[in-house]
């Protein structure tokens, strides 16, 4: 699986989207389910999924669907 | 400087008069930013102050300041209606007006990177596993997701994987507790809790486990006056938690909804220190002016952060002192803020007599 289907698994999961969503429309506080609650648990599947864990910046940063794919990259090496 | 270069610096550790000199700089400027972007903050600059000319303040304790209970009273906002994207509230108990405080991308944004630098400041520059003292209902129940839930869900991005002390339905969750110490093993690991919290359901009810919290790292909030009712001062309360899971890196922080990422954390002497971006005056009820150290009035805060509402210079309704550690050279050391706790109806008397006849003064809800 890419990164890019792992992370979008997350997001499928914890916003409820359907799989044919326009992923660069994803945004926080702008997509229905990703408050500031959403975006823990968006956190919380991204870390299970990639087995690592976030810095603190990255974890403000995160700000969109493209975003997370940039901020993931960094973390791709301790996966699988 | 700028307050991104501030907030760059380690925290709590500007040299006092180069931060004295950048804070007069950024709270002039956000003065004259709320003045051009804020009609009421206008007119009060203007019928209190002595207008524009308040605006270019020669010193820190000239900037002019707006009671926090203004926020109970008026909508006030430095922002367009179609760029608000949060609103956070106080959590006023029944009956009582609460604060209404507009954010916008920039400012909330702001906000949590200020939380950050001041919480790495105490926690290191990793998360650690977290033990939340509280119950994860506050999340998913809106009548507690005011303060409560906001305080627990704001911290819990500094922390990794949180684990709930108590369950769903405010139980003690013992099985979780051992897992987490289990699991976290010699590592250190953070704790967050009301202070309250701490007290009636940490200190109370699990004592009796006799868990090991020594590698913990305490950070707690939320005021004394409920504890002060059962004669819980700060000692007694570290020095309980110490005997009774060797926690001993405890640290009490100091914040309000109207200035959230402004957190003065409890440093030297037990005193609470602010970050790089605020500061803090205690002003005479009476005259308004400030006082010198050791000597009581209403705390004054001041912070860089407030850009989408003016909520930059603030008289709150707490009681405080301005002391140095002991031990400390009162001319290098960093001076300190003793809260002593809310005034008991706020009353507004002087030159604020205007906002307060038309606004009456309710108390406001410090939050995490």
């Amino acid at each position: 699986m890419t990164d890019d289907e792992k992370i979008f698994l997350v997001f499928k999961d914890v916003l409820k989207i359907s799989d044919d969503v326009d992923r660069s429309t994803l945004r926080y506080n702008e997509t229905n389910g990703w408050d500031s609650i959403g975006h823990m648990s968006l956190i919380a599947g991204l870390e299970d999924s990639f087995d690592c864990m976030l810095d603190t910046d990255d974890i403000l940063d995160m700000s969109s669907f493209d975003k997370a794919r940039e901020i993931m990259g960094k973390y791709r090496d301790s996966s699988d | 400087m700028s307050l991104v270069e501030l907030r760059m610096l380690p925290s709590h550790a500007a040299d006092p008069a180069i931060k004295s000199s950048l804070m007069l700089d950024g709270l002039n400027e956000l003065s004259n930013h709320h003045y051009k972007s804020c009609e009421p903050y206008r007119r009060i600059v203007d019928g209190l102050w002595q207008g524009q000319a308040a605006l270019q303040a020669p010193s820190l304790d000239a900037v002019p300041y707006l009671p926090v209970s203004l926020f109970k009273q008026q909508s006030l906002a430095s922002i367009p209606a179609s760029d608000i994207t949060m609103t956070l509230t106080s959590s006023g108990t029944t009956g009582q007006a609460v604060s209404r405080i507009y954010l916008d991308k920039e400012t909330s944004s702001e906000q949590q990177r200020c939380l950050a630098n001041s919480m790495q400041h105490v926690l290191g520059p990793k998360r650690l596993p977290m033990l939340i003292a509280d119950t994860a209902a506050v999340l998913k129940d809106p009548a507690l997701m005011s303060a409560r839930g906001a305080g627990v869900l704001g911290m819990m991005r500094f922390g990794y994987r949180p684990v709930f002390l108590l369950d769903e339905n405010g139980q003690p969750d013992e099985k979780a507790l051992e897992n987490f110490l289990a699991e976290s093993g010699e590592s250190p690991f953070f704790i967050f809790g009301f202070t309250f919290m701490i007290w009636t359901q940490l200190v109370s009810r699990f004592a009796g486990l006799k868990p090991d919290l020594s590698k913990g790292i305490l950070v707690h909030s939320g005021g004394w006056k409920k504890l002060q009712e059962q004669a819980v001062d700060n000692e007694t309360f570290r020095a309980e938690l110490y005997k009774s899971f060797g926690l001993s890196q405890v640290f009490n922080f100091y914040g309000m909804v109207e200035q959230i990422g402004s957190l003065f954390i409890e440093g030297a002497g037990g005193l609470l220190y602010p970050p790089n971006f605020s500061e803090f005056i205690i002003r005479d009820p009476m005259t308004w002016e400030p006082v010198p150290h050791g000597q009581t009035g209403l705390i004054q805060v001041l912070s860089l952060i407030p850009r989408s509402y003016p909520g930059h210079s603030l008289l709150t309704e707490d009681l405080g002192v301005l002391e140095f550690a002991e031990g400390a050279d009162s001319n290098s050391a960093r001076p300190g803020l003793r809260v002593l706790g809310r005034v008991a109806k706020a009353e507004l008397r002087g030159c604020s007599d205007v906002i307060a006849t038309q606004n009456e003064t309710t108390s406001s809800e410090r939050v995490a």
